[in-house]
């Protein structure tokens, strides 16, 4: 029941349009008048906000189709990440557009001189290349082992964005420190998770030297 | 950068003090004020039996004052449901949820320190001792977000005076409410309270500095600062303190809750407006402005000077580097 489920195509049809509930969310508001006194503010907040949530859902992929047992769930992770990047654009280009309205000279001073604002722009950045080599094509070109190693470029940008966070807040810290908690759970449990194979692998090859299959599929 | 700008008042502009204590004006004040009492007695059985806080009640015959900003005011649903006021939560639009349930009366204001004649003044003292002007004010926040709001209230300078300051007195410190019970929210804010505030005392009896109580024709609504607060139009939006229960004259600069945050790097203890000072974290260069409408694609405007006060205000700071005394 639940791999047909996790299996079933129109799972991910319902996914995706439960992940654009947010921008849609966000439209609608904008249309009953309701972006609070500072809409620009507002939408660039809640951009930013699940922009670092589907980071987040991202990296707890692997995580959870381990410690549940149940690999389907890697076919929701493109879609995942690429949302990320969707929801980080639109936080971008609010910046770009409707904050800074194109004053290209300011916010490159801004990039420059404001830290919040250089982390930032470094962790999305770094999302440009992932969003363009997450197909499968992609994958065969670069080789899986190349692939995976690009694509663990996603763990700088949760940092970043963590200290994106942090570092923008006047003094309630707590929003940041709970992302920050979140990704440093994820990122720990990879680095458990590396430590216990490399050990497992040292005693599996001092027994029978059996060669350890790789696909793009275990970052 | 050269800022140029339309002043809103020039020393040519000002009232004669003759005409201004003229009769008539005085006897309008008297009938403002008595009406003002009159809605102040209200509130408390305003106070609905559901045990829900204190409600703004409509203010009758408040003075207009004559140096009024032309710029078109901040709609009123607006200035309610975007504040910062850390007691009750640090997002925009925690205040105008959790306040409702903020009793705001009775309320006494201990105004004490280096004075002859200290002394607590009831709320309902507080309404009577001048008469009420309505007052436009630019409002700048240090975010770079403006608002235009049309407080009432009348010149700190009059009440300060009432309570003959010793020569001793050189600052004045300000102390909000605070009531861990009344506002559980105010233990994850990241500052320290209960919120104080100061200013130099010249800067404390200049006219613009207004003890207010009300805006929009209204008593104050909690998340703006019930019963009373301060408006300084001249500094960021920070140093005027809400919800006051006490006002102190010092010999020393007092400290101030902003200002020992992150040790004074970031928010000064003057915190004038000023465009040429940046915050470390972003410009004050400009500002948006939050008016009428959705407000989707409004253009920042330049930041003025002492909020476009300096006529009024620039002479308190002859000699002194304002980039230091940020």
């Amino acid at each position: 029941m639940l791999n047909a489920i996790l299996t079933s195509k129109w799972t991910k049809v319902f996914l995706f349009l439960l992940c654009l509930a947010p921008a849609a969310w966000l439209v609608w508001r904008g249309f009953q008048g309701d972006l609070t006194a500072d809409p620009i503010a507002f939408i660039t907040h809640t951009t930013g906000d699940w922009t670092l949530r589907f980071i987040v859902i991202t990296l707890a992929i692997t995580p959870l189709r381990k410690l549940l047992r149940l690999p389907q769930l890697i076919r929701f992770r493109r879609m995942l990440g690429l949302f990320a990047f969707f929801y980080g654009c639109l936080h971008f280009s609010t910046w770009i557009g409707l904050d800074k309205q194109f004053a290209w000279a300011e916010m490159w001073k801004d990039v420059q001189k404001r830290r919040f604002i250089t982390v930032g722009f470094a962790g999305f950045v770094l999302m440009i290349p992932l969003a363009i080599t997450s197909t499968a094509g992609w994958i065969r070109r670069l080789g899986g082992k190349r692939w995976q190693l690009l694509h663990r470029a996603i763990y700088l940008t949760a940092m970043a964005g963590v200290i994106h966070y942090y570092w923008l807040v006047k003094s309630d810290v707590r929003k940041p420190l709970e992302y920050g908690l979140l990704v440093g759970i994820l990122l720990v449990w990879r680095l458990a998770a590396w430590v216990i194979g490399r050990r497992k692998q040292a005693a599996a090859g001092s027994a029978s030297r059996r060669p350890e299959p790789t696909t793009a599929e275990s970052a | 950068m050269l800022i140029k700008k339309q002043p809103d008042l020039t020393y040519a502009d000002v009232t004669p003090k003759t005409l201004y204590m003229g009769r008539r004006n005085f006897l309008l004040g008297l009938v403002a004020t008595g009406a003002a009492v009159e809605a102040w007695k209200k509130l408390p059985r305003l106070v609905s039996a559901a045990g829900t806080g204190s409600v703004p009640v409509k203010l009758n015959g408040v003075v207009k004052w004559p140096g009024s900003t032309s710029d078109t005011q901040t709609p009123i649903e607006k200035v309610t449901t975007f504040n910062n006021f850390y007691e009750f939560g640090t997002d925009k639009g925690d205040p105008s949820q959790n306040a409702k349930n903020f009793v705001t009366s009775p309320w006494t204001v201990s105004v004490e320190g280096e004075v002859a004649k200290p002394r607590k003044f009831t709320m309902d003292e507080i309404m009577k001792i001048a008469p009420l002007e309505e007052r436009i004010y630019r409002h700048r926040c240090v975010e770079a977000w403006s608002i235009v709001v049309p407080w009432i209230g009348y010149s700190l300078s009059t009440i300060l005076k009432l309570v003959e300051p010793t020569p001793k007195a050189k600052y004045v410190a300000f102390e909000s409410y605070y009531d861990p019970k009344q506002m559980p929210w105010a233990s994850s804010a990241g500052i320290e309270l209960p919120y104080v505030e100061g200013l130099r005392l010249d800067e404390a009896m200049n006219p613009l500095a207004l003890l207010c109580v009300g805006m929009y024709g209204e008593t104050l609504p909690n998340q703006d600062g019930a019963p009373v607060r301060m408006v300084i139009p001249w500094k960021y939006g920070f140093k005027s303190i809400k919800s006051i229960v006490k006002i102190r004259f010092v010999k020393s600069q007092p400290p101030t809750t902003w200002n020992m945050y992150a040790g004074g790097t970031e928010y000064g203890f003057y915190s004038n407006v000023n465009p040429s000072v940046d915050h470390p974290r972003w410009s004050q260069a400009s500002e948006r402005r939050l008016g009428p409408g959705l407000g989707l694609f409004t253009r920042k405007i330049p930041t003025l000077m002492f909020n476009g006060y300096g006529d009024q205000v620039a002479s308190l700071y002859a000699g002194m580097d304002l980039r230091k005394n940020f």
